[in-house]
C-alpha cells in the first residue's frame, strides 16, 4: 500500500488560514489501511481543526467525506454536488488523490493533509515499513524476493558494501542490511549461485529518471 | 463517598471502548477535562482493554497539546471497582488539576490564557468535567 504521514496540525492550519468552509476528504484505500487518512483520521483532524479555531474564538465549517478512492474519477465526482458550497478542499489521500482532485475541480484550492511517504507493508499493527520504490523494472526474481533498491540504503545491485556490520546497515543500526537479507534468503533457497552473477547497470529510465510514467492498455480503453 | 459534582460519568463496557475521537468530541462540546478510569493493569476482564485505553489517552494528550488545549486536560487512571475512596480521591485530584489549568478556551471562546482569570471563573463553580469510566468504576460510586 501507499504509506503516508499526517502533516502537523500547524502546517495544515497554515494552508487553510482564511477559509471558513472546507471539505475534508479522506480516502478508503491505502491511507485508511495505514491509519492516516480514513474515516477515523478525517474525524480526528476535523475535530482538531474545530477545537483549534474555537480556542481562538473563530469558527470553521467542515464537511467530512471519505471517498472510496481518490485516484478514480467516478469517486472524485461524488464531491461535485456540494463542492461549490465550500471554499477549499483538504485531502487526506496520497499525493495522487490530492492532484486528481485539483485537476477535476480547477477553481477550488486543494491542500494535502498528509505527506505521502512510501510503498510498504504492515509489519505489525501500527508499524509500516517500506518494501518497494516502484523502479519500474523488478529484480526480485534474482535477489531472493528481497528488493535491493528499497532495502539497501544505497540501492546497490551488487552488494553488500563495506558498511554492512553484523547484518546491520551503517546508515542506522536498527536497519537490516538489505544485501545480508538477500544472501540469507538465497542460502535458504539453495540459490547462492545467483549471488555469483553480476547484475548489470540498471536502466533507470523506467524509474523517475524517465519522467512521468504512464501505462496504457488499449483493449480496456473506451 | 464524596466527589465533585462537576464530574459527569460516561459509562463504557470497558475502557478499551474509549476512542481518541470520543475524547476530542467531549472537548468540542466544551468540557474542561476528561479522565478515563480503567481497571488495574493486568486485571482487565477483556485482557488488554485498559492498556489500549492508556495508549489512546497518551495519543489524545499529544493531539490536545498540538491544538493548544494542554495535554494535562486528559488523563488515565487505574483502580479497582472496590476502591470507592480512591475513585473519589482521583475525582478530586483531577478537579484540582483542571481548576489550576482553568476553563477550556473552547468554552470561553476567547482563548483566555491568564491563569488568574481562569481560576476566578472556575471558582465561580462553572467548570464541568467529564469522566469516561468503566462500568464497574462508575458503579462503585453509586
Amino acid at each position: 500500500m501507499i504509506v503516508a504521514n499526517r502533516k502537523p496540525l500547524e502546517e495544515i492550519e497554515g494552508m487553510i488560514k482564511g477559509y471558513g468552509k472546507v471539505i475534508l476528504a479522506g480516502c478508503n484505500e491505502c491511507v485508511t489501511v495505514c491509519s492516516v487518512g480514513g474515516e477515523k483520521e478525517v474525524g480526528i483532524l476535523a475535530s482538531e481543526l474545530k477545537l483549534s479555531r474555537k480556542k481562538d474564538g473563530k469558527d470553521i465549517e467542515i464537511k467530512e467525506v471519505v471517498l472510496e478512492r481518490q485516484c478514480d474519477q467516478e469517486y472524485i465526482e461524488q464531491l461535485r454536488s456540494f463542492v461549490d458550497e465550500y471554499e477549499a478542499i483538504v485531502s487526506m489521500a496520497c499525493g495522487a488523490g490530492v492532484q486528481f482532485i485539483a485537476e477535476k475541480y480547477r477553481g477550488k484550492p486543494v491542500f494535502p493533509a498528509v505527506d505521502t511517504s512510501f510503498l510498504g507493508v504492515t509489519e505489525e499493527q501500527g508499524v509500516w515499513v517500506e518494501r518497494c520504490q516502484g523502479c519500474g523494472s523488478c529484480v526480485l526474481d534474482r535477489t531472493g524476493g528481497i528488493c535491493p533498491i528499497a532495502r539497501c540504503s544505497k540501492s546497490l545491485l551488487n552488494g553488500p558494501c563495506g558498511g554492512s556490520t553484523d547484518g546491520k546497515c551503517e546508515v542506522d543500526k536498527e536497519v537490516d542490511c538489505g544485501w545480508q537479507l538477500i544472501i540469507d534468503r538465497l542460502k535458504e533457497l539453495g540459490q547462492m549461485d545467483r549471488y555469483e552473477e553480476v547484475e548489470p547497470v540498471k536502466d533507470w529510465s523506467t524509474s523517475r529518471d524517465g519522467g512521468l510514467r504512464r501505462r496504457v492498455r488499449e483493449d480496456l480503453r473506451l | 463517598m464524596d466527589y465533585p459534582a462537576s464530574i459527569k460519568v460516561v459509562r463504557v463496557p470497558c475502557t478499551g471502548k474509549v476512542d481518541v475521537l470520543h475524547i476530542l468530541k467531549a472537548f468540542e462540546s466544551g468540557v474542561d477535562g476528561v479522565y478515563v478510569a480503567g481497571c488495574l493493569e493486568g486485571e482487565c476482564h477483556f485482557l488488554t482493554g485498559n492498556l489500549r485505553a492508556k495508549k489512546r489517552v497518551l495519543y489524545a494528550k499529544g493531539l490536545l497539546e498540538e491544538v493548544g488545549l494542554r495535554g494535562e486536560r486528559v488523563e488515565m487512571y487505574n483502580l479497582s471497582a472496590a476502591e470507592g475512596a480512591r475513585f473519589a480521591q482521583i475525582a478530586r485530584e483531577m478537579t484540582d488539576r483542571i481548576r489550576e489549568l482553568g476553563p477550556s478556551p473552547i468554552r470561553t471562546k476567547g482563548g483566555r490564557e491568564l491563569r488568574e482569570e481562569a481560576v476566578a471563573e472556575a471558582e465561580g463553580g462553572e467548570e464541568k468535567k467529564e469522566a469516561a469510566g468503566e462500568k464497574k468504576a462508575a458503579g462503585s460510586k453509586q
